[in-house]
């Protein structure tokens, strides 16, 4: 999966946008607050949302609390 | 062309059906999921915005390689008029990922936008990008340009042997681009710029009008304006 490398942790383009969704966003305005395109952000937030380290409530989604474990620094089994 | 020619031509067509899997301007662009270098993508996670979908035959080799340098030097230029680049082969993610990594290190330029390992051909069978009269088991340089809602508007396919012209598709995208926002067709070589072309009359009293319509005309059924920029 490309959000997780080989270790289990997260890599720079997830940790990028789970820290995004700390606050809920939608696919648009992550797009913008991370400065990555919207093909880049619809593929990982759909892998991340896979792994449960992102949901989508009502259009938006958020960084879930497995998503917070895995930015500071637990494994993603 | 004599007789017998065509009755040879008829017969050949008859044997061999048009390549009716290849898909065409005015096609929805068939959607995939597949690996890339940038992690698994859809097809569906570009719309909304402009998609050159390209392929090259092999990784690390020359012609492909001059390609890549030029898609990813006009990178910024294609971003700023909203379209983005999705390359393909019949190579391993590892293949990408080395020859990323090493045009990177000879060239120095990163290649910005994601390359399908289409290892099983899956993605290259569904749009016809194996030309087997040039290579059964490499994918010609094939460009379909996708527009925002996912209809193929234009497609292009270079041979093995010859290199793309990258200024060719910016400009094409660009010219696909007016089009659709004025409703206008693009002369032979048209640059961003200069005169567009007006659809021309269906009517003859629409042809009766034209002529008074303030556009420059050569003749009722061909003229030009300028866009406001």
């Amino acid at each position: 999966m490309a959000c997780i490398d080989a270790n289990g942790k997260i890599t720079r383009s997830a940790e990028l946008i789970l820290l995004a969704l700390l606050n809920p966003l939608t696919i648009e305005q992550t797009a913008v607050e991370c400065r990555l395109p919207l093909f880049r952000v619809r593929g990982s937030i759909r892998e991340l949302g896979k792994t449960g380290l992102v949901i989508e409530v009502n259009g938006k989604f958020h960084t879930t609390a497995k998503g917070v474990s895995a930015l500071e620094g637990t494994p993603i089994i | 062309m004599d007789d017998q020619t065509d009755i040879q031509r008829t017969g050949d067509a008859e044997e061999k059906p048009a390549s009716p899997g290849i898909p065409r301007i005015g096609d929805m662009a068939p959607l995939f999921e597949a690996e890339t270098t940038f992690g698994p993508l859809r097809l569906e996670d570009f719309r909304d915005s402009w998609l050159v979908f390209f392929s090259h035959p092999a990784d690390f080799t020359p012609v492909c390689t001059t390609e890549f340098v030029a898609f990813a030097k006009c990178y910024n230029k294609f971003q700023e008029i909203g379209a983005e680049l999705l390359g393909l082969s019949i190579d391993s993610i590892f293949s990408h990922i080395g020859w990323v990594r090493n045009i990177e290190d000879t060239f120095k330029l990163k290649i910005p936008f994601p390359i399908v390992a289409d290892v099983d051909a899956r993605v290259a069978r569904l749009y016809g990008m194996i030309m087997p009269g040039d290579s059964t088991t490499e994918t010609s340089r094939c460009v379909f340009v996708i527009d925002p809602a996912g209809k193929i508007r234009a497609t292009v396919y270079y041979p093995l042997t010859t290199g793309r012209n990258v200024d060719e598709i910016l400009r094409l995208v660009t010219a696909l681009q007016t089009a659709d926002k004025h409703t206008v067709a693009t002369p032979v070589n048209w640059r961003p710029g200069e005169p567009v072309i007006v659809p021309p009359p269906r009517t003859q009293e629409a042809a009766d009008e034209r002529i008074r319509e303030g556009y420059t005309c050569r003749d009722w059924y061909f003229c030009t304006k300028e866009l406001q920029r």
